[in-house]
C-alpha cells in the first residue's frame, strides 16, 4: 500500500524525523482551520498518488488564511493525470539552501535492503541518477543488522554529505530506518531532505509503501486506507477475500492461482485482437482449492460489472476440484435468477485437472444455454472474445 | 536423479498438525514421498496416523527440526505454518542445517523473508530455500515435496522452474505424455531462496534432464539475469513463457512480486531478453508446450 504524503509525514512525525508543522483538509473550511493554527505563509499541497502535480497547477502558496482558503477551493475537486483530488495538505514553508535525497528500500535482485542518499536531491533526482551515478551512493543494508549509528555515519560518508550537517542527517538516516522497520515498509524515501537557509535539516517530502503481508501485526495500516478511491467493485470482492482487480475491458475472467489468471487476461487479449479488439475486465484469482461458495462469490462479482460482455472461467484444477468449480457455476447463476437478477451475459468455462471430468458432466446436465464449455484455454478465449465483441 | 529431490530423500513437515499440513502430507505421501515425521513442539512424543492410506501410515511428531533429523536422518523439510510464525519456523531448519527447505507459506512479510535469507547467507547457505509462497517441488515418480498435484504427469526428460504454481500444473497437463525430470515452484514474492538461475544451473547439470521450461511473470528483474546466465552457462535448449502482458502498471496481481513500478518489470522486456539470448518464448502456454514439444521430438 502506497501512503499520501500526509499520512507519510504523520508516520515521520510519529517516528521522530523532523518535518514541517502542517495538517489535511478535505474542504476548504479545514484548510482555513490548519492555517489559522500555522500561522503566517503556508503551502497548499494536492494529495494524490501520482508525480508531476507541481507542474499541474496542484501545489501553491498562500499569505495567511484567505488565501490558503482560496488556493484550497482551487486545488480541492482537480484531477491530476486522472486522480481527483480530495485532500490537501498544508504546511508552514521552509528557505532551502540545498537539497538532498534519502531513502531505504526493498533490493529484489540482491534479496536485501538498500539505502541511495545524494547531496543531489529534489525533482530531477532519476536525472542525476542516470546521467552522474557516482553522485547518488548506494549502500546495502544487512536485514539483521540494520542501520546503527556506525551504519549512517557511512551512508553520510558514501553520499559525501556537506561536514556542517552531518552530525544532524545521522541521527535522521538512523530514526528512518527505525520507522522503515518498526512500520513494516517496503520503501521510504524523503525527496528533498532539505538544509533550511538558517541551517536546519528536515524532510520536505515522504514517500512510504507499506507491506500488505504484514498488517496482521500492524492493525492501525487499515486505517490507512483511502476506502473513497477503491473501485466499489473491488471493496465488495476484498470483503469477500476474494483478489479481484478491475480493468477496463469487455471480458470477465475468473481463475485459479495468480500466474494463470494474469496469463488468462493475456491469452484474451491476443484473442481480442482479431474480435474488434475486446479485453479482460478484470483480474479474478479465487485462489486454491477453492469451493463451490468462492465459486458462487467470483461469479456474482464479476456479473455485476456493467462493462462486462462476456466470462471466461478458466480452471485448472490442482487443488481446486473441478467438480467444486462447476457447482459453485450452476449455484451461482441459480442464485441471481432467484433474486429475480437477469443473468444474460453468456459463460465459456474451461476446466482441466483435478475431477475435470465430473466438473464438465455437472455443466453438462444443468444444460444452462448461457454456459458454454471450450476444452483448451486458448480456444475458449477466442469463444470469450468474440462473444463480448459480438455484445449481449 | 532428477535435482535437490530424489527418490531416496527422507522428508519432514514443519507444521504437519495442522488442517493444510496434515491435508498436504496425506497427499504426499500417497504419492510416494519417504516422509518421515513432523515437527510441532507442543506435540512432540505424539504420532499422527493415516489409515485411509495404503499401506497405513503412523510418522512421530519431534519437538524440533534438529530432533527429526538425528532421529530420522531427514534431508528436506516442507513448511506449512503461517505466516506469523514461518520466519521461525525456517530458522529453526537453517539452524539444523537441513540441506532443503521448502516452504509453502504464502503472505509472508517480506521483512521476515529478508530476514531469514539473510540468516542463511550468514551460514554460508548450507540450506537450500526454495519459496516462500511456492507450490514446493515435484520429480515425478521418486518424490513430491509440497502441494503440486501428483497425477498429472509422470516422469520425463523436461525440468521446469516457474514463478506460479497453477501455469507450472498448465505446462505439466500440456507435456504429460513426454514427461518431466523436476519441476519447481519458485514462488512468487519479492524476495525468494532459489532462484530462476539456481534451477537452471542445476538443470544444465542434471544428466536426466534434456530441456528446459522456464516460466517467469512481470516484476523485478530475475527473467533478464536468468537470460544473460543462460547466455554464458545453459548450452540445453530452454523455452520461455512469461505472464501479465496485459497487467497495468501499480496493480498488485495476488502474487505480491507481480507488480510494474516504473519502466523496470514488464513482460516485455523479460521477453525481449530471452529472446535476445536464444529462448524460444511462447505468446500462451499451449505455444510454449508446443515449442518444447518440437525440441524434444527432433523438429
Amino acid at each position: 500500500m502506497d501512503l499520501y504524503e500526509y499520512q507519510g509525514r504523520e508516520l515521520f512525525e510519529r517516528h521522530g524525523l523532523p518535518v514541517l508543522a502542517g495538517g489535511v483538509a478535505t474542504t476548504p473550511e479545514e484548510a482555513r482551520a490548519i492555517a489559522e493554527r500555522l500561522g503566517g505563509r503556508v503551502v497548499v499541497k494536492a494529495q494524490v498518488k501520482v508525480g508531476g502535480r507541481g507542474k499541474a497547477g496542484g501545489v501553491k502558496l498562500a499569505e495567511g488564511a484567505d488565501e490558503a482558503v482560496a488556493r484550497a477551493t482551487d486545488i480541492l475537486g482537480m484531477e491530476i493525470k486522472g486522480h481527483t483530488v480530495n485532500k490537501v495538505m498544508l504546511t508552514v514553508t521552509a528557505d532551502i539552501a540545498e537539497e538532498y535525497y534519502l531513502s531505504y528500500l526493498l533490493d529484489r535482485a540482491n534479496r536485501t535492503f538498500l539505502c541511495i542518499a545524494s547531496v543531489a536531491g529534489g525533482m530531477d533526482i532519476e536525472q542525476v541518477a542516470a546521467e552522474t551515478p557516482e553522485r547518488v551512493a548506494k549502500i546495502p543494508i544487512d536485514a539483521n543488522v540494520g542501520v546503527d549509528e556506525a551504519k549512517a555515519r557511512e551512508i553520510v560518508a558514501a553520499a559525501k554529505f556537506p561536514a556542517d550537517v552531518v552530525e544532524q542527517v545521522v541521527p535522521i538516516a538512523v530514526r528512518l530506518w527505525q520507522a522503515f522497520i518498526a512500520e513494516d515498509a517496503t520503501l521510504v524515501e524523503v525527496n528533498p531532505l532539505a538544509r533550511t537557509t538558517d541551517g536546519r535539516v528536515l524532510c520536505l517530502d515522504a514517500k512510504v509503501s507499506l507491506d500488505d503481508n504484514a498488517g496482521f501485526r500492524h492493525p492501525d495500516h487499515e486505517a490507512l486506507v483511502d476506502k473513497a478511491a477503491v473501485d466499489p467493485l473491488e471493496q465488495r470482492a476484498k470483503e469477500k477475500d476474494l483478489n479481484y482487480v478491475k480493468l477496463d475491458g469487455e471480458v470477465g475472467i475468473i481463475g485459479n492461482g495468480a500466474g494463470l489468471v494474469m496469463s488468462t487476461l493475456d491469452v484474451v487479449a491476443y484473442a481480442g485482437e482479431s474480435y474488434g479488439g475486446v479485453k479482460p475486465a478484470n483480474f479474478l484469482d479465487i485462489g486454491g482449492g477453492a469451493s463451490a461458495a468462492v465459486m458462487a462469490n467470483g461469479l456474482e462479482i464479476v456479473l455485476s460489472d456493467p462493462s462486462v460482455r462476456s466470462v471466461f472461467v478458466n480452471v485448472f484444477g490442482g487443488i481446486t476440484a473441478c467438480d467444486e468449480v462447476a457447482n459453485g457455476i450452476v449455484q451461482a447463476l441459480a442464485l441471481l435468477k432467484e433474486r429475480g437478477e437477469t443473468v444474460n451475459k453468456p459463460l465459456v468455462v474451461r476446466l482441466d485437472g483435478n475431477n475435470a471430468e465430473a466438473g464438465r458432466a455437472i455443466l453438462d446436465a444443468a444444460n444452462n444455454p448461457l454456459v458454454e464449455r471450450v476444452d483448451t484455454m486458448d480456444g475458449a478465449a477466442r469463444r470469450a472474445a468474440e462473444l463480448a465483441a459480438a455484445g449481449v | 536423479m532428477a535435482i535437490w529431490l530424489t527418490k531416496d530423500s527422507k522428508v519432514i513437515v514443519q507444521g504437519m498438525t495442522g488442517s493444510e499440513g496434515m491435508k498436504h502430507t496425506r497427499r504426499m505421501l500417497a504419492a510416494g514421498t519417504t516422509i518421515v515425521g513432523g515437527v510441532n513442539p507442543r506435540k512432540a512424543g505424539q504420532t499422527v496416523r493415516f489409515d485411509d492410506l495404503n499401506p497405513a501410515t503412523e510418522l512421530p511428531v519431534f519437538a524440533s527440526v534438529a530432533d527429526a533429523m538425528a532421529e530420522t536422518g531427514a534431508d528436506v523439510t516442507v513448511i506449512f505454518v503461517p505466516p506469523q510464525f514461518t520466519k521461525g519456523a525456517v530458522i529453526e531448519a537453517i539452524d539444523a542445517g537441513i540441506p532443503l527447505a521448502v516452504v509453502i507459506t504464502e503472505g509472508i512479510p517480506v521483512h521476515d523473508t529478508a530476514a531469514f535469507w539473510a540468516y542463511n547467507v550468514a551460514q554460508g547457505e548450507r540450506t537450500r530455500i526454495i519459496g516462500p509462497n511456492c507450490p514446493g517441488i515435484a520429480s515425478p515418480g521418486a518424490s513430491n515435496a509440497g502441494i503440486i498435484p501428483a497425477d498429472i504427469t509422470g516422469p520425463g526428460r523436461i525440468g521446469l522452474v516457474s514463478k506460479s504454481g497453477t501455469l507450472t500444473y498448465q505446462l505439466m497437463y500440456e507435456l504429460r505424455d513426454i514427461g518431466f525430470s523436476t519441476c519447481v515452484g519458485i514462488g512468487g514474492d519479492p524476495v525468494i531462496g532459489t532462484t530462476h538461475i539456481d534451477a537452471l544451473a542445476a538443470f544444465q547439470a542434471d544428466p536426466e534432464t534434456d530441456a528446459i521450461v522456464m516460466i517467469g511473470e512481470i516484476g523485478g528483474d530475475a527473467e533478464e539475469r536468468a537470460a544473460e546466465f543462460i547466455k554464458a552457462n545453459v548450452t540445453k535448449p530452454v523455452v520461455g513463457y512469461i505472464a501479465g502482458f496485459t497487467a497495468p502498471p501499480g496493480k498488485t496481481m495476488g502474487h505480491a512480486g507481480a507488480i510494474i513500478s516504473g519502466s523496470a518489470g514488464t513482460a516485455e522486456a523479460k521477453k525481449a531478453a530471452l529472446e535476445a539470448v536464444g529462448v524460444k518464448v511462447g505468446k500462451t502456454p499451449t505455444e510454449t508446450a508446443r515449442l518444447m514439444r518440437e525440441i524434444m521430438s527432433g523438429n
